[in-house]
C-alpha cells in the first residue's frame, strides 16, 4: 500500500514516519487531511508521537490551527450536551449520545482532535413526538428542507431531519432506530437502550455500550451513501477497537451482540478494512469468526475495490479513474439497503433531476 | 486555455493559485507588486482554483472559486473573477487561520503605531483605509486584521484594497497614477474594484506593528469630520463583535482583545469628506 493516494491513511497508521516527511509531502498531506476532516486528528497524532517541533516551521501553523479549532468544538459539544439535558431530562430521564458527542463526553480516543458539527442523540421511538416538541421550545427547528426530503426522512430514515438552533448555530440529529426503517436489516433500538452506559460525572447522560457503539458505527459506515467523512469514521472504528480491545471483556460480547442484532456483515467489513488500511490488531480467533459472514467472493472483490476508494480523502488529488464509479456504486447500494426497489427507483430519479438543476450553495 | 500556476506571497501566507481566467491573469500583475510573485515553493499555505465549472464553459459561462478542491461560493460571471479571488482568499484565511485573532477591520500604521479601523462591509472602513494608505500611512490590511495573541502584534498583508461604488472615484481622485482593476459591475455589493497598494507598504510587509488607536468609522454623506472619544468597554464589545474567531480562541481571544483595547485610544470618526477625515486622523496621530 505504498500508493500515494493512501498517504493520509498511512499517516494515521504510523504517525512516527511523519518525522521524515518533506515540505512537499506536507504540502499534499495538509489539504488532504483538512478535506477529510482529519487535520485535527493529525495534529493530535503529531503531538503524541514526534512532537510539533519536528514538523517544518511553515507547516506548524496549520496543525496548530486545527488543534485550536478541535478544542473549541469540544467545548461546544460539552455545552450543548448540558443544554440538552436541561431541555429533555423531564421527558427522557436520560439523554443518550451517539457518535462524536458520545466520544467526547465519554472521553474516548476518537474525541481527540475531532472536528465535527452535529450532535447525535438516540431517543425511543415512542418519545419522538415529545422530544421534538421540547426541542422546538428550546429553539431547535427544522432547517430549510424540501417537503419531499422531509417526508423521506420521517418515513424512511432512522433519524428526524436535522434540527438547527439558530441562536447558537448548532445542529442536532435525533435518531430513533439504528438503521433506516425499511432496511433489509430491521433493527429495534430497544435492544440498545437496555445496555446503555452512564457518563461519569454527568447524571442524565449516557452512551451506548462498547459493543453497541462499535456496531452502530459499523452499520452506519457500511450502509452509508456518502464518504466525505469515510476515512474519519473508519479511523474512529480503529480507535474504538484498539481501546475496547485492551480489556479482556470486549471481543466475545461483541461477536455475540453482532449475532443478536444481525449485524455480522457490517462487523465483518469493519474489521476487514480497519485491519487492511489502519493495521488494527484483532485476535485471530475473532477474525476467523467474522470471516464466516463474508459475502460471496465476487461481491467481496467489488466491495474491496469500492471501499478502498471511498476510504480516501475526498480531495481531488486522491481520486483515480475508478473513484467516481466506486462512489456511485456505494451510493446506490446505500439506498438499496435502505429502501425496497419499487421506492428506490423513483427516489433516485428525483434526486438525479434535482442535482442537475441545483448549483453549489454559498459557503 | 491552459491553466497557469501562480504563487503569491502576502505577509506570512503563500498562496498557490491555478487559473485560466483571463480577467484575473490580466489584473494580478497590475495589482500585486513583482516581489509578491515567487517561484514554486515546496509548501504553500493555500491551494486555490479560479476556474469555469465543468459543463459551464459555453452555456452561460461562470467562474467558481475552489479551496483544496471544493467549491466555496456560488459561481459568478467571468468578469467578477478578480473580486472573487480576493474575497475567496479572505474566506480561506478567516476559516483556516486560528493562530491569530482575526478582526473584520482595516489596519494602517504611522510612526511605528497602528490604527485599527473595524467595520463590516459598507461602514466606510476600506475607503478610509485607502485614504490613509495614499496619504503617508503604511497599509497593513484592508479587510482582515490579524493580531498575534499575547504580544498583540499586527501582521501586514499589504494586499490590494477592495473598494465599492462611489468610493472608487473618491479614491481615484486622491492621487495621480493609482492602479485599479477593471471595475466588476452588478456584484451583490454593487460595483467593485481593487486598487494596488503603495509600494512602500508591500516592501515592508514583513514588518509587524503595535496597535495604538482604534477608530470606528461612520460615513455620513455631507457630514463634517468629528472625532469623538469612545469608552473602552464599549470599544471592546464592538471590536469583539467584529472578531471572526473570537469564540474559537476563547480565553486567549478575550485576553488579547483586552490588551489591545487597554493600550489603545478609542475613537468614533464621523466623516463625509475623505481628505478631511485623513487630515484629522493624521493630526491626531502626531499629537497623541
Amino acid at each position: 500500500m505504498a500508493e500515494r493516494r493512501d498517504s493520509l491513511a498511512q499517516a494515521l497508521r504510523d504517525p512516527k514516519k511523519l518525522g521524515q516527511a518533506s515540505l512537499s509531502d506536507w504540502d499534499r498531506l495538509i489539504p488532504e487531511a483538512r478535506r477529510a476532516g482529519l487535520l485535527g486528528r493529525l495534529a493530535h497524532l503529531v503531538d503524541q508521537s514526534i512532537g510539533l517541533d519536528v514538523v517544518p516551521e511553515r507547516v506548524r501553523p496549520h496543525l496548530l490551527s486545527a488543534r485550536i479549532l478541535a478544542e473549541k468544538r469540544r467545548r461546544e459539544v460539552i455545552f450543548e450536551a448540558d443544554r440538552l439535558v436541561d431541555l429533555l431530562q423531564d421527558v427522557l430521564g436520560t439523554v443518550i449520545l451517539l457518535k462524536g458527542a458520545a466520544y467526547v463526553l465519554a472521553d474516548l480516543p476518537p474525541a481527540a482532535g475531532r472536528i465535527f458539527n452535529d450532535i447525535d442523540i438516540l431517543v425511543p421511538k415512542h418519545e419522538l413526538a415529545s422530544v421534538e416538541a421540547m426541542l422546538s421550545l428550546g429553539g431547535w427547528r427544522l432547517g430549510e428542507i424540501d417537503p419531499y426530503d422531509e417526508d423521506y426522512y420521517r418515513r424512511w430514515m432512522h433519524q428526524l431531519p436535522p434540527l438547527l438552533n439558530a441562536a447558537r448555530n448548532s445542529v442536532i440529529d435525533v435518531h430513533h432506530t439504528l438503521v433506516p426503517t425499511t432496511a433489509r436489516v430491521a433493527l429495534d433500538a430497544r435492544e440498545l437502550l437496555q445496555e446503555i452506559v452512564p457518563v461519569k460525572g454527568k447524571p442524565h447522560l449516557a452512551v451506548l455500550s462498547p459493543p453497541d457503539m462499535v456496531l452502530h458505527s459499523a452499520v452506519h459506515l457500511f450502509s452509508e451513501g456518502e464518504f466525505e467523512r469515510g476515512l474519519r469514521d473508519l479511523d474512529d472504528l480503529d480507535l474504538l477497537f484498539r481501546h475496547f480491545g485492551q480489556s479482556g471483556m470486549f471481543w466475545k460480547p461483541l461477536l455475540t451482540r453482532a449475532t443478536t442484532l444481525d449485524l455480522n456483515r457490517p462487523l465483518f467489513y469493519a474489521l476487514r478494512y480497519t485491519r487492511k488500511l489502519l493495521g488494527t490488531p484483532v485476535p485471530s480467533d475473532v477474525v476467523e469468526e467474522t470471516e464466516r459472514h463474508r459475502p460471496p467472493r465476487g461481491i467481496l472483490t467489488l466491495m474491496d475495490a469500492a471501499f478502498h476508494r471511498a476510504f480516501r480523502s475526498p480531495h481531488p488529488d486522491c481520486r483515480d479513474a475508478f473513484t467516481g464509479t466506486a462512489l456511485a456504486l456505494l451510493y446506490v447500494r446505500s439506498h438499496y439497503l435502505r429502501m425496497p426497489l419499487h421506492l428506490l427507483i423513483p427516489h433516485l430519479v428525483r434526486k438525479g433531476v434535482r442535482h442537475h438543476r441545483e448549483e453549489p450553495a454559498e459557503a | 486555455m491552459q491553466p497557469r500556476e501562480i504563487y503569491l506571497r502576502t505577509g506570512p501566507f503563500l498562496t498557490h493559485l491555478t487559473t485560466s481566467s483571463e480577467p484575473l491573469l490580466e489584473a494580478l500583475p497590475s495589482l500585486y507588486d513583482p516581489r509578491c510573485f515567487v517561484a514554486r515553493p515546496d509548501f504553500c499555505d493555500f491551494h486555490v482554483f479560479v476556474r469555469s465549472p465543468p459543463l459551464r464553459r459555453w452555456l452561460r459561462p461562470k467562474v467558481e472559486f475552489l479551496f483544496e478542491g471544493a467549491p466555496t461560493f456560488t459561481p459568478s460571471p467571468p468578469d467578477h473573477a478578480v473580486p472573487m479571488f480576493e474575497s475567496g482568499l479572505n474566506w480561506v484565511i478567516s476559516t483556516t487561520v486560528q493562530q491569530y485573532l482575526i478582526i473584520h477591520a482595516a489596519a494602517v500604521e504611522r510612526g511605528g503605531r497602528a490604527a485599527i479601523i473595524p467595520g463590516q462591509s459598507g461602514s466606510g472602513k476600506s475607503t478610509l483605509c485607502a485614504g490613509l494608505a495614499f496619504r503617508g500611512w503604511r497599509l497593513l490590511s484592508d479587510e482582515l486584521t490579524l493580531i498575534t495573541p499575547v504580544t498583540t502584534e499586527l501582521l501586514a498583508l499589504a494586499r490590494p484594497i477592495n473598494l465599492k461604488n462611489e468610493s472608487i472615484e473618491v479614491v481615484r481622485r486622491l492621487a495621480p497614477g493609482l492602479v485599479f482593476s477593471r471595475p466588476a459591475e452588478d456584484t451583490i455589493k454593487g460595483t467593485i474594484a481593487l486598487v494596488k497598494p503603495p509600494e512602500d507598504s508591500v516592501a515592508r510587509m514583513e514588518e509587524p506593528a503595535r496597535p495604538r488607536w482604534i477608530v470606528f468609522p461612520v460615513y455620513e454623506k455631507g457630514a463634517a469630520t468629528r472625532l469623538g472619544i469612545r469608552p473602552r468597554a464599549e470599544s471592546f464589545v464592538e471590536l469583539a463583535a467584529n472578531a471572526v474567531n473570537y469564540g474559537v480562541l476563547g480565553e486567549l481571544g478575550f485576553n488579547t482583545l483586552a490588551e489591545v483595547v487597554t493600550r489603545s485610544s478609542c475613537f468614533e470618526l464621523a466623516y463625509g469628506d475623505l481628505e478631511d477625515a485623513v487630515r484629522v486622523l493624521t493630526e491626531m496621530s502626531e499629537s497623541a
